[in-house]
């Protein structure tokens, strides 16, 4: 190839099919992937690459979708302070259909509430200077990805000594997350595509231990065709081999130690906390908070929340689709009461989500 | 009271002029909304149906059915780069009744104004209106005028209604899909959206994209000229080209498959989709035609399209099959067969 160019090159299909047929030359038996992140699961069902995969390879789909594990109870959150007449309510745009107990923010902004969609946390602070009189929150949803401009908004109001700017924080990391799947009795994962994103801001250091201690290979993996398949045939050659290793096949953008003026930005703001993951439950020690420093940013004290109960469809199977454990397809719900005009669990309304995925995609 | 009340230097304050902002009086009916019609309206839409200044207009129709269309427009930005709400207005009705195969003649025209509205504002507008009427070669002959308070509308907001008259024997419409079709687009997907996301200054970058805001009816003129076996004409505008092939799916009662390799994207639209996540196929259009018609004439199809000025990127996008039913699929470009869904909910709020 003369040329390789940023854009369409990781989408080539020839390029892609080469790679296929070499993961149909290395697969000998029937192994269980995970793509930890939503992105990639988007990506995978988008451009149809389970279809090209050899049989013996299964692919399940992670909980790395930050909208589907909100807990419900954050969300109910949001809600409650997004009605009130002071505040401008700032969100990315996924989060405005995720339904709580009983509405979504969309039905608080027909009903007259301030809710506004950002493409960044800097917007939003942005907001808050231009409206001294309103108080503004910033909804902070993410895994590690989100969480560098996230803390940099908590950090810059502190600097310009701003009164009028809160985050409901509701972060989420992932290497817990995988600790909870590789331990539970009932797991069928056998390899981890690791999330190339994730990994961008935070290196992959954190996983060998896991990878170690569960005895399962984990590979660094982008996000387009070529990346995913790429990262698949390296999971699938370390399962064959019997391989326990962490490898980087997303070498452009990922590197060990990760990105560490973020991690140090993130460690100043966040501190660990256990976390409510929408659907599967609480997982020590998988979440981060805002650092008692920074208490006067932090939305859940500033407005009296805390004590609000959600309640669940019962319908839903987001926690067992989330955990590798059932397909959306699997669900009695899917595609008649809930889609997403309709979704009755988070998984329906993020095009991260599993079963939004799917039903976009028409699986 | 004084007994000596000098009125020698008093004079009964007159009215001002009001003639740098739209105020209320401008929608009451009286002096005000007269002095607007005649110093803003009527030169610039001048023709004798208008200028009869009766309560609705008398014009004359040739032989054929007619076709009613309507549209209202509530975009935000009122200005943006390839457009604005005037040409968008004219431009958006008058593709209405083109893509039925109908030749637009005459459009009404409904003003929402704010309160407070610069006249040079209203004047631009007008101004573009009547470009893109005088281009469509239609004429703007009956209109009404509402002013609302400060606050209760954003600007302006306008409302056109079409008319045109549709030919005998000339049966085109979503419902005519057949298998064997093919599917051809006018050009590249996605400006419009994309032109107002970036003037409304949300990205926090620069794009030098433009909106394809565009009168189609020369261009489905040759078209038809050239192909009058064409089965349907739609414009995909709200909803993006996903959408509108989802409904035509639907209504015939037929299975539409794109192939992803030859579905045209400017770099730059596909650069700020990708960014933020949004998949041209979704993004609207509105100097786009979707063209779907038998294989053996789509040659000469395109030809006609890419000798219009508004199609000379025009390209085959897809073939029509019988199943599966009401449903959109595609070729992706690995190789690989996936459905594309109906938009769910509202991607982009007041991009029309």
């Amino acid at each position: 190839m003369t040329s390789f160019d940023f854009t369409n090159s990781f989408r080539d299909a020839d390029l892609v099919r080469g790679v296929m047929d070499e993961i149909r030359r290395t697969v000998t038996r029937p192994w269980v992937l995970m793509e930890i992140c939503g992105g990639q699961t988007h990506s995978i069902v988008r451009h149809g690459l389970d279809q090209l995969l050899p049989p013996e390879i299964e692919l399940v789909h992670g909980p790395g979708c930050p909208v589907c594990v909100t807990p419900l109870e954050q969300i109910d959150r949001a809600l409650a302070i997004a009605s009130r007449p002071e505040v401008i309510f700032t969100s990315y745009g996924d989060m405005l259909r995720v339904p709580g107990s009983n509405q979504d923010l969309f039905s608080i902004r027909a009903r007259g509430g301030d809710v506004r969609v950002v493409y960044s946390p800097l917007d939003a602070l942005k907001i808050a200077r231009e409206n001294p009189e309103k108080q503004v929150v910033f909804f902070a949803i993410g895994f590690e990805t989100t969480a560098p401009p996230n803390v940099m908004a908590v950090q810059q109001a502190k600097a310009l000594g701003l009164k009028n700017f809160s985050v409901l924080v509701s972060h989420v990391r992932v290497p817990p997350a995988i600790h909870a799947i590789l331990s539970s009795p009932s797991n069928r994962v056998q390899g981890f595509l690791l999330a190339g994103h994730v990994c961008s801001i935070m290196g992959y250091w954190e996983y060998p231990p896991l990878a170690e201690k569960y005895r399962v290979p984990m590979v660094v993996t982008g996000f387009e065709p070529l990346d995913l398949a790429n990262g698949i045939l390296e999971t699938v050659r370390l399962l064959e081999a019997g391989k326990v290793e962490v490898a980087n096949t997303y070498t452009r953008l990922v590197t060990l130690q990760g990105n560490q003026p973020a991690q140090k930005m993130i460690a100043e703001v966040f501190m660990e906390c256990d976390r409510a993951w929408r659907g599967i439950g609480v997982i020590p020690l998988s979440g981060w908070r805002l650092r008692p420093e920074y208490a006067d940013f932090d939305a859940e004290q500033r407005f009296d929340v805390a004590e609000i109960v959600p309640k669940e469809s019962p319908l839903c199977i987001a926690g067992q689709i989330m955990q590798g454990l059932k397909k959306p397809r699997d669900c009695s719900a899917f595609g008649t009461l809930c889609t997403p005009e309709h979704p009755l669990g988070a998984t329906m309304v993020s095009s991260e989500g599993a079963c939004a995925a799917y039903y976009k995609y028409g699986r | 009271m004084t007994d000596n009340l000098d009125i020698t230097g008093a004079v009964c304050p007159l009215p001002l002029a009001h003639n740098e902002q739209i105020v209320l009086g401008h929608g009451s009916g009286g002096k005000m909304a007269a002095d607007l019609i005649a110093k803003t309206f009527l030169p610039a839409f001048d023709n004798p149906a208008l200028r009869a200044g009766d309560d609705g207009a008398v014009v004359d129709v040739p032989a054929g059915r007619i076709v009613l269309s309507t549209d209202s427009h509530v975009v935000f930005p009122l200005f943006f780069p390839g457009g604005d709400i005037g040409h968008l207005a004219v431009c958006g009705t008058v593709n209405d009744v083109a893509v039925m195969g109908a030749t637009p003649l005459y459009l009404t025209v409904g003003f929402i104004l704010e309160e407070g509205l610069p006249l040079d504002t209203l004047q631009r507008v007008v101004n573009s209106m009547k470009q893109a009427a005088a281009e469509a070669g239609v004429q703007i002959v009956s209109g009404d005028t509402k002013v609302v308070q400060r606050g209760k509308a954003d600007g302006l907001y306008i409302s056109t209604t079409g008319v045109g008259i549709l030919p005998e024997g000339r049966n085109i419409g979503g419902a005519q899909a057949k298998p064997g079709d093919v599917v051809l687009l006018s050009g590249p997907m996605g400006d419009h959206g994309i032109a107002v996301l970036a003037a409304r200054g949300e990205l926090g970058f620069e794009t030098d994209i433009q909106s394809d805001c565009a009168p189609l009816n020369g261009l489905i003129d040759d078209l038809l000229a050239a192909c009058p076996d064409v089965h349907v004409l739609r414009d995909p505008t709200r909803g993006g080209v996903a959408t509108t092939l989802n409904e035509i799916a639907k209504q015939s009662g037929v299975c539409i498959t794109l192939f992803e390799k030859t579905l045209p994207v400017r770099p730059a639209v596909a650069a700020v989709c990708e960014m933020l996540g949004f998949d041209p196929l979704y993004v609207a259009n509105e100097g786009k035609v979707l063209v779907i018609l038998p294989r053996e004439s789509a040659d000469r199809a395109l030809a006609a399209m890419r000798a219009s000025k508004y199609g000379a990127e025009a390209v085959l996008i897809g073939e029509v099959s019988e199943a599966p039913v009401g449903r959109v699929l595609m070729k992706t470009a690995i190789g690989s067969t996936r459905v594309v869904d109906m938009l769910a909910g509202e991607m982009l709020p007041r991009i029309c």
